[in-house]
């Protein structure tokens, strides 16, 4: 039977339910010194920093300021071909004398443990002078308002408009206009571990341990700042405890412990507590928008137009800039459906805030919550049921590929086989009854509806043309062990996703081997090859076409091998279940017996052949710049009309990205993506005081989390449409519920709002006191 | 090395059914004094403020945040950790959680799982409701709950499984 | 997030506690279940000179009924008060109201005595101690003291204690022919309550005949509101008088209109004797 296919428990999760989990702050280096930063209090002040209390504390080993670091690091500056004209100044590891976001990294103290080094941050005498700070991106483009950063003429980072068809006459001619403008406040990622880096420089090398997405991208970071050979410097990403996006970004703090290891020549720790993540991780998806849709007489989408105005924070988040994320929700615009004109502006706005990032999902919640809104109020404007709305509108398989409207390229989309096992999935007609009794009975229960087409496993034409120093590409090399066991070496990043399970069951069946006698290591640039790690849900669609290619190559080397050795033609042999057999399936010789041959006895060998045991393979996608995919989502909500609260009862989301290599792991990223959006659209919020600009979701009892009774059960779909570029045909998965889910909760809460009292919410996360408001029952 | 300014204090307790004495930092956590100097790093500091629950650990033989007790306060009890929880129902559980896909990167799933062990040792019913209540101190990022509360109910029912055989015999 | 330095007791009687508060008075801050206490220290907003751990302490976890009245011992752990046979028997409101206290580890480790020396605004016990018309006995070396619920809570995380006494024990009363009713609402389960109510009543042919309320999360302190108790013994609307006699918390998550919606919120229900609303 294949591996590939089958539901097979991540191999690591026996080591972890056992504690044996080894994660980033399970590692101590001999002799290390423990590190903690000061960090801005203000969100924008001008300092002074007198260390001589600090430094004179027992215990403490160095307090370093930028000039410090400064001479071991160079300052980054994010650019991007992608965005001309990026206004984002240049970063270094300490900020120098003016903090421009709370929580900005001051002073670096390195002490004889962390508690020490608090002791030590606490007795810098600091003089700081606020300075006037920004945060909502509304008022950042004020005239008059105060500059984030010196110099600059105004607050506006970067922007660009999008033009197809001529939006202002199909505006002009449209039977129906419904038009919207949606608040979003800002997120953060919070993976349970936390970031943080353990560093050892031993003279030549520098070694650092990291909680991260992208081992190599961050090698070659620290190699440039730094000034070190590329192969000078190791990255070790052991278990990380979730990444979500937030970890694939260089941050000051991380480059301030390598920078001061290279310093002092000693073993440094770092790991950051929870309130310096929640204030100093990426923030994300913090935007203002105002959209509409154009509507004609037969109830067909003609245009869409957007607005919109994305706060990005002090600067644009090196190395991908935090632009990404504007031109990922432009993308997705209207994406599932088909419409000719479309309009669309972006302006990036800089704040003294903690930079945003790519975070799971990037635009696309947004674009999606945006469209679905529009979508819905459209269906309602024509007194039509929104489904059927839907199925008009949406882009019929036979109309494929195409360029949407907002310029994606769509291929391979089944909105309506989704749409048909979404309506089975649901009992559409039984939930309806449901819905309308309990509504007679007074309770007010809502049900949205979302349609998601998402941008998954980004090929090497995103960042490539943007001159961003991202790798597309990704390599496998697998190696026969003398004992007949596969070990293998990934460029992708194991991140808890399960990765490294579903290139295992790929190298199997490439090979021909049990999937349990496949081991796949991933993380540690001093053995696995070079390559982009995890972003953009890529890993079984690109990591698994590496697997592949290196699994058969080593295939092809050992019936070679083989053939020598048995003196028939390697295409008379095959490789099945760990041994060569004949074509009719009887065994020959295992594959210990070939690999022992070859490496203890190469005597035996014919002369001549010597095929190696290991293969390697490099897989670049040379067509598609991603691979579009497609769900649907549907949420039953009730809303407690009282007080405001609201419940998700039930949850159905169909999928389809393509090939599932691993169905326990593609729905375990459904559901888990579906969670962090339910979380995104009821409770999770970073929140700053209006007046001065105080962070004020600082701690995990401000920040809300969706916690178990907050999550319902969700009902799962797949439709499957392998890609057909690819030989094994998987699409990306990781991202696809929480792209959804906002929207089909937003849908929800207003289904319920619209039969309650005619009204509606607007601002997400949705806040209970909003939905009083809509309900009429507060001022 | 800790300059002599630093308050320590004796201890002795159990750990993990071994009897253990040594001094801890007076200002150090219980879970931190396992992780850093007992190297029994299965229990995780995921916010240090007792939210999150990836540092439950055992304490008398009940289930407290390890972040919330201090290392000197374990002096004379009885302390157990992951690495070593045993018992049928830690046993159902580890391969229920397997089995069902109730961990992704596993940063939560010790003090998951003794939180669920603890309610499964209580006997109760195990409705899904009273599994996400029991569990709601606990955070994941990555599953969406649902493939644990999943486990918690197979672990429990291959206990009374076992229960009911031995019974019968 | 670790805690700044301090000295550490750990006594085991409770004469030696008292000995400490005596000699140290302010500087010396009881530890009894720490589960905020510890937090606090870890963000370095509490910064206790000298830690004193009533963990210890011989006899202050007693539950028994004495006299009339139930004892709750102050280091008593929520799980214990929560399961008690004798709290169920003669303190029904507290099971209902523990249900809502955190999470089950912070309850095996949290104390009743801990809780309500905190005075947390949006603590649920001290509002039930209110409701249940308790004594709060504090001991000092000269002998023990009893302060009336209503006279115990004084304020955002103020009590009558004194710096050198501690909480022994409360005295609840027993009431036959009384009622519970307990509601919170809280954005997720667990959390602090946005707004709760505690309420113990007597209810002849339906209607409400004798009670003693008290919110909690909804102003500084919990306390009684006679007005309001008066209202619903006159079967007036109560919760139309609230909007003149709150002054609610402000926070930005839970702006005080809110607080003050839920408040009326909860008195109607209360008034209708809704039990536990699924979304509270």
């Amino acid at each position: 039977m294949p591996a590939i296919g089958q539901s097979m428990p991540r191999a690591a999760s026996r080591r972890m339910v056992a504690g044996g989990g080894r994660y980033l702050d399970d590692h101590a280096a001999r002799g290390e010194w423990h590190v903690a930063f000061l960090r801005s209090p203000f969100p924008h002040a001008r300092f002074t920093l007198d260390t001589a209390p600090a430094r004179a504390l027992p215990g403490v080993e160095a307090v370093l300021l930028a000039a410090d670091l400064a001479a071991v690091c160079r300052p980054w500056q994010t650019t991007s071909a992608s965005f001309p004209g990026l206004v984002s100044p240049a970063q270094t590891p300490l900020a120098d004398g003016r903090a421009t976001w709370q929580g900005e990294p001051v002073a670096m103290i390195l002490a004889a443990s962390r508690a020490i080094a608090e002791d030590a941050a606490e007795a810098i005498a600091a003089d700081w002078t606020e300075l006037p700070a920004i945060t909502s991106p509304e008022a950042a483009l004020a005239p008059g308002a105060p500059l984030v950063h010196p110099g600059l003429a105004d607050n506006r980072a970067w922007g660009q408009e999008w033009r197809r068809g001529e939006p202002e006459a199909a505006f002009a001619e449209a039977a129906l206009v419904v038009e919207e403008r949606l608040v979003f406040t800002r997120h953060t990622g919070v993976a349970l571990e936390p970031r943080g880096a353990v560093a050892e420089w031993d003279g030549g090398t520098l070694m650092l341990r990291l909680s991260h997405q992208m081992p190599h991208q961050m090698r070659l970071h620290l190699a440039e700042q730094l000034d070190l050979a590329v192969n000078r410097v190791r990255v070790i990403c052991g278990d990380v405890g979730g990444g979500f996006g937030l970890k694939m970004h260089v941050y000051q703090d991380e480059m301030a412990v390598a920078a001061a290891c290279r310093l002092l020549s000693r073993p440094l720790r770092w790991v950051a507590d929870r309130m310096e993540s929640l204030m100093a991780d990426i923030h994300a998806r913090e935007h203002v928008v105002q959209a509409r849709m154009a509507v004609d007489a037969q109830g067909m989408i003609t245009a869409m137009e957007i607005d919109d105005l994305q706060g990005l924070g002090a600067v644009s988040i090196y190395p991908r800039s935090s632009t990404v994320e504007a031109m990922s929700l432009l993308r997705v615009v209207g994406a599932p459906y088909r419409f000719a004109h479309a309009l669309g502006r972006t302006t990036c706005v800089l704040q003294n805030k903690v930079p945003t990032g790519q975070y799971r999902g990037v635009g696309a919640p947004i674009g999606c919550a945006v469209t679905e809104r529009l979508v819905e109020k459209a269906a309602r404007a024509r007194g039509e049921d929104s489904w059927q709305f839907r199925t008009r509108n949406l882009l019929r398989a036979d109309e494929m590929p195409r360029i949407s409207a907002f310029g994606a390229a769509l291929h391979g989309l089944h909105h309506h086989t989704a749409m048909d096992q979404a309506a089975a999935l649901i009992d559409l007609p039984a939930l309806r009854a449901e819905i309308a009794a309990g509504r007679a009975a007074g309770r007010v229960l809502g049900l949205g509806v979302a349609v998601t087409v998402e941008f998954t496993a980004s090929g090497p034409a995103i960042y490539g043309p943007a001159g961003v120093g991202v790798a597309a590409t990704d390599t496998v090399v697998v190696t026969l062990e003398p004992t007949g066991e596969l070990s293998a070496q990934a460029s992708i990043s194991e991140i808890g996703q399960g990765i490294t399970q579903g290139l295992a069951q790929v190298l199997a069946d490439a090979v021909g081997v049990p999937a349990s006698a496949v081991q796949v290591g991933a993380g540690d640039t001093a053995s696995s090859p070079h390559g982009g790690g995890a972003w953009a849900s890529r890993g079984a669609a690109i990591g698994g076409e590496a697997a592949w290619g290196a699994g058969r190559l080593l295939r092809t080397q050992l019936l070679e091998g083989a053939a020598a050795l048995l003196q028939a033609a390697p295409d008379s042999l095959d490789i099945r279940d760990g041994a060569i057999t004949d074509a009719a399936g009887v065994p020959r010789m295992t594959l210990a017996a070939l690999a022992r041959t070859m490496l203890f006895r190469g005597h035996e060998m014919p002369q001549g052949v010597t095929p190696g045991l290991s293969a390697t393979y490099q897989y670049r996608r040379e067509a598609d710049p991603t691979l579009a995919n497609n769900g649907v989502h549907a949420a039953l909500v009730e809303i407690d009309p009282l007080t405001g609260l609201v419940r998700v009862l039930r949850y159905w989301m169909v999928g389809d990205c393509g090939r599932v290599l691993n169905p326990l792991l593609v729905d375990g990223q459904y559901r888990g993506g579906v969670a962090t959006g339910i979380g995104e659209a009821l409770l999770e919020a970073c929140r700053y005081d209006q007046e001065t600009g105080q962070f004020m979701s600082g701690t995990l009892a401000d920040y809300l989390l969706p916690m178990a009774p907050d999550i319902p059960d969700i009902t799962l779909g797949h439709v499957e449409t392998p890609y057909p570029g690819s030989v094994l045909g998987a699409k990306g998965a990781g991202e696809s519920g929480t792209c959804g889910a906002p929207a089909a909760v937003l849908n929800a809460v207003n289904d319920a709002l619209a039969a309650a009292s005619g009204g509606a919410v607007t601002e997400m996360p949705i806040h209970p006191m909003a939905v009083l408001r809509a309900l009429g029952a507060m001022a | 090395m800790l300059p002599l300014e630093e308050p320590l204090a004796e201890i002795a307790c159990m750990v993990n059914g071994r009897p253990i004495s040594g001094r801890v930092v007076l200002r150090q956590s219980l879970v931190e004094w396992l992780r850093a100097e007992l190297g029994l790093t299965g229990s995780h500091v995921g916010c240090a403020h007792g939210v999150c629950g990836a540092c439950h650990l055992r304490l008398d033989g009940v289930v407290v945040r390890g972040c919330l007790v201090l290392a000197v306060q374990a002096d004379g009890a009885d302390v157990e950790t992951i690495e070593a929880a045993s018992g049928p129902e830690v046993t159902a559980l580890r391969e229920a959680f397997v089995e069902h896909g109730a961990l992704q990167c596993g940063f939560c799933t010790p003090g998951m799982i003794l939180q669920a062990a603890e309610l499964l040792l209580g006997g109760g019913p195990l409705s899904r409701e009273a599994i996400r209540e029991q569990l709601s101190g606990n955070y994941c990022r990555c599953t969406g709950y649902q493939p644990i509360i999943d486990a918690v109910q197979a672990a429990g029912a291959a206990l009374q499984a076992q229960a009911g055989g031995a019974g019968g015999e | 997030m670790t805690p700044a330095r301090f000295a550490y007791l750990r006594p085991d009687t409770l004469g030696e506690a008292l000995a400490v508060l005596a000699r140290e008075g302010e500087g010396a801050t009881p530890l009894a279940g720490g589960q905020s206490l510890m937090p606090m220290m870890a963000m370095r907003m509490a910064r206790p000179a000298l830690l004193l751990d009533l963990n210890r302490v011989a006899g202050l976890d007693g539950i028994a009924v004495v006299e009339g009245a139930l004892h709750i011992g102050a280091m008593a752990r929520h799980a214990t008060v929560l399961a008690h046979p004798l709290v169920a028997a003669h303190a029904p409101l507290l099971p209902l109201a523990l249900r809502e206290v955190a999470h089950p580890a912070i309850r095996n480790r949290g104390t009743l005595g801990g809780s309500l020396c905190l005075a947390d605004p949006a603590a649920e016990l001290p509002a039930c101690m209110l409701a249940l018309d308790a004594t709060l006995v504090l001991a000092n070396r000269a002998g023990e003291r009893g302060v009336a619920a209503v006279d115990f809570f004084q304020g955002l995380y103020a009590t009558a204690r004194r710096a050198d006494e501690l909480l022994v024990r409360v005295e609840i009363p027993l009431s036959p022919g009384w009622s519970p009713w307990f509601a919170e609402t809280a954005r997720r389960h667990g959390d602090y309550a946005l707004a709760g109510l505690a309420m113990m009543c007597r209810r002849e042919a339906g209607r409400i005949t004798a009670l003693r309320i008290a919110f909690l999360g909804v102003e500084a302190a919990p306390r009684r509101l006679p007005e309001v108790e008066a209202a619903i013994l006159d079967s007036a609307d109560a919760a139309a008088l609230l909007p003149r006699l709150l002054s609610p918390l402000h926070a930005e998550e839970a702006p005080a209109a809110w607080r003050l919606h839920l408040a009326q919120v909860l008195l109607r229900r209360a008034m209708i004797g809704e039990g536990r609303h699924a979304a509270a």
